[in-house]
């Protein structure tokens, strides 16, 4: 599979899209054990980020991301602001000028956006944070991919662990992020942030699908 | 919902624009990034003072700009912390050559976003320290979760860390105090209503009629339980014992008591419980020898109060006497 700077803007344009559609559910999610405010803040910074698209069609991948990642961080606000925003930024620095990604590059990208997500929120699996839901679905999309799949299959495979990941999340005990201050009381609801980042991991699979 | 709102998008920068048009001899209000400045800043010699957060918890901070307390304040969306740029902006704005601190509130986007704003305020060369707030008792403390909330504490800290500014101190004195009024201050929330941010159009969460929520925060996130309805003076003993114990405050000491409005609650209310905690403070042999009763750090329309203590001594009495000249606190000038 090639992925080029133009399905890089795709994912990027469909992401924008399922935030704005899911923009209540999100939300909703987040006024159960948050502050009411998640798909809010998301649709805020991918609205802006749009707007900043057609001045990097003609650039590289990674300034792209990098693009994308500054304008959140400077939009969004809240923790996932500075979390998707050092992600993009990360992933960014990681594809650097190349204009077209294969497997490994992509797998390293993403690596490099969870890496860069725990440092920022210094978080660790089995917090009840959005890195419940990348975390396994990056581990199944690497295992997928080194067994030999097909990429398009890993990438089927990588997002249904991320679906499991996040509804994994509704049992947990928040200790990290504004649930945590719900004690007990968070347990029982799924969390916003592992929900957003499986939007996004779904619009990635799909922008992908019409790749091959 | 019904609001004194043109549309849930332009709240904030209408409010903003209504400060600056209200205060113009104490403050000036930028947008885009969005920052409310001290008018006679930056003051030459000085250590600048800001703080930020989301707005929804008018006055607190923007209220607080001016002589004596604030030079800046980053006021995010709704109940959402504010961005590194407004930060980065407001670091510069204020910087006076004594370097700058930041009063963030321990929430998880706060303290990622006044880290990111103090990476490139140090990349410019400004002396940045950051003192964080959490004081909020009824959150569990512990190494391995986001901590305690900041709450009332900070409204305390940024006037007395003002006064300490104001009056010359350097940056670390200024950071010691602040770390002192930190250490010695804690609080605990109640609510009787939710709140309703315009964005969601509905309270936050549902909250019967003889029900109450013990251990709120102040951005309509449910508190630690859910009880029946009570007595004003049952309801100051829930909020002022875990308070005592915690610290722990002890007969002898000397406290300012700040009984704080959530938004929706009338001052009436908060006098009768300033007289409950004043009453449980005395059979404990604890002496209230400064207070403040008011709405100071709210939770837009939520209905219900917070206690504050804070253990004084001689430096903090006089820090917290010392003039000051703001939108919201106003007194020695």
């Amino acid at each position: 599979m090639h992925i080029t700077a133009a399905h890089v803007i795709t994912f990027i344009e469909r992401v924008a899209a399922t935030v704005k559609e899911q923009r209540d559910y999100l939300t909703q999610l987040d006024s159960a054990i948050g502050d009411s405010d998640h798909g809010v803040n998301l649709d805020r910074g991918f609205s802006t980020v749009i707007t900043k698209l057609p001045g990097v069609a003609d650039k590289d991948i990674g300034a792209i991301l990098k693009t994308v990642g500054t304008t959140l961080v400077s939009t969004v606000g809240g923790a996932s602001g500075p979390l998707y925003g050092t992600a993009f930024l990360r992933a960014g620095m990681a594809t650097g000028d190349r204009f077209e990604l294969g497997p490994a590059d992509l797998i390293a990208a993403l690596e490099a956006a969870l890496e860069g997500i725990q440092s920022r929120g210094k978080s660790t699996r089995g917090e009840k944070t959005m890195i419940d839901s990348i975390g396994p679905g990056i581990d199944a999309l690497k295992q997928a991919n080194a067994a030999d799949e097909d990429f398009l299959s890993a990438m089927r495979i990588g997002l249904a662990a991320c679906e499991a990941g996040m509804q994994a999340t509704i049992p947990m005990l928040a200790t990290k992020g504004r649930a945590s201050y719900l004690g007990e009381r968070s347990i029982g609801h799924q969390d916003p942030g592992a929900t957003s980042a499986f939007l996004m991991a779904k619009a990635m699979l799909e922008v992908a699908e019409g790749i091959s | 919902m019904k609001k004194l709102i043109n549309s849930p998008d332009n709240v904030v920068k209408e409010a903003l624009a209504g400060m600056a048009a209200a205060h113009p001899d104490l403050l000036t209000v930028s947008y885009d990034p969005d920052i409310i400045v001290r008018a006679d800043g930056p003051v030459k010699g000085k250590v600048g003072i800001i703080s930020g957060g989301g707005s929804g918890h008018e006055p607190m901070h923007g209220g607080f700009v001016g002589m004596g307390m604030l030079d800046a304040a980053c006021p995010g969306a709704m109940f959402t912390s504010p961005v590194p740029d407004q930060m980065l902006a407001a670091t510069k704005a204020v910087d006076g050559g004594k370097g700058v601190l930041h009063i963030v509130k321990n929430y998880t986007g706060d303290v990622m976003n006044f880290e990111m704003a103090a990476e490139m305020a140090a990349a410019e060369g400004i002396e940045v320290a950051a003192v964080v707030t959490n004081d909020d008792v009824a959150v569990k403390d512990s190494l391995y979760t986001a901590g305690r909330r900041g709450v009332g504490v900070t409204v305390l800290l940024e006037k007395i860390v003002g006064a300490a500014a104001q009056s010359g101190a350097d940056l670390a004195e200024v950071k010691r105090i602040a770390e002192k009024v930190n250490a010695q201050g804690r609080s605990m929330g109640m609510a009787l209503t939710s709140c309703t941010v315009p964005h969601a159009g509905k309270p936050s969460f549902e909250l019967p009629d003889d029900e109450m929520e013990i251990g709120v925060g102040i951005h309509g996130e449910p508190g630690r339980r859910r009880v029946k309805l009570a007595s004003a003076a049952e309801i100051a003993e829930m909020l002022a014992t875990p308070i005592v114990e915690d610290l722990p405050f002890a007969s002898g000491d000397h406290v300012l008591a700040f009984v704080n409005g959530m938004g929706g609650t009338p001052l009436i209310e908060l006098y009768l419980m300033y007289n409950e905690l004043n009453t449980i403070l005395k059979a404990k042999g604890i002496t209230i020898s400064r207070n403040l009763v008011g709405s100071y750090i709210t939770s837009l329309d939520m209905a219900g109060c917070s206690f504050t203590l804070l253990k004084l001594d001689d430096e903090l009495t006089k820090l917290w006497d010392a003039p000051v000249h703001t939108p919201a606190l106003r007194w020695g000038v």
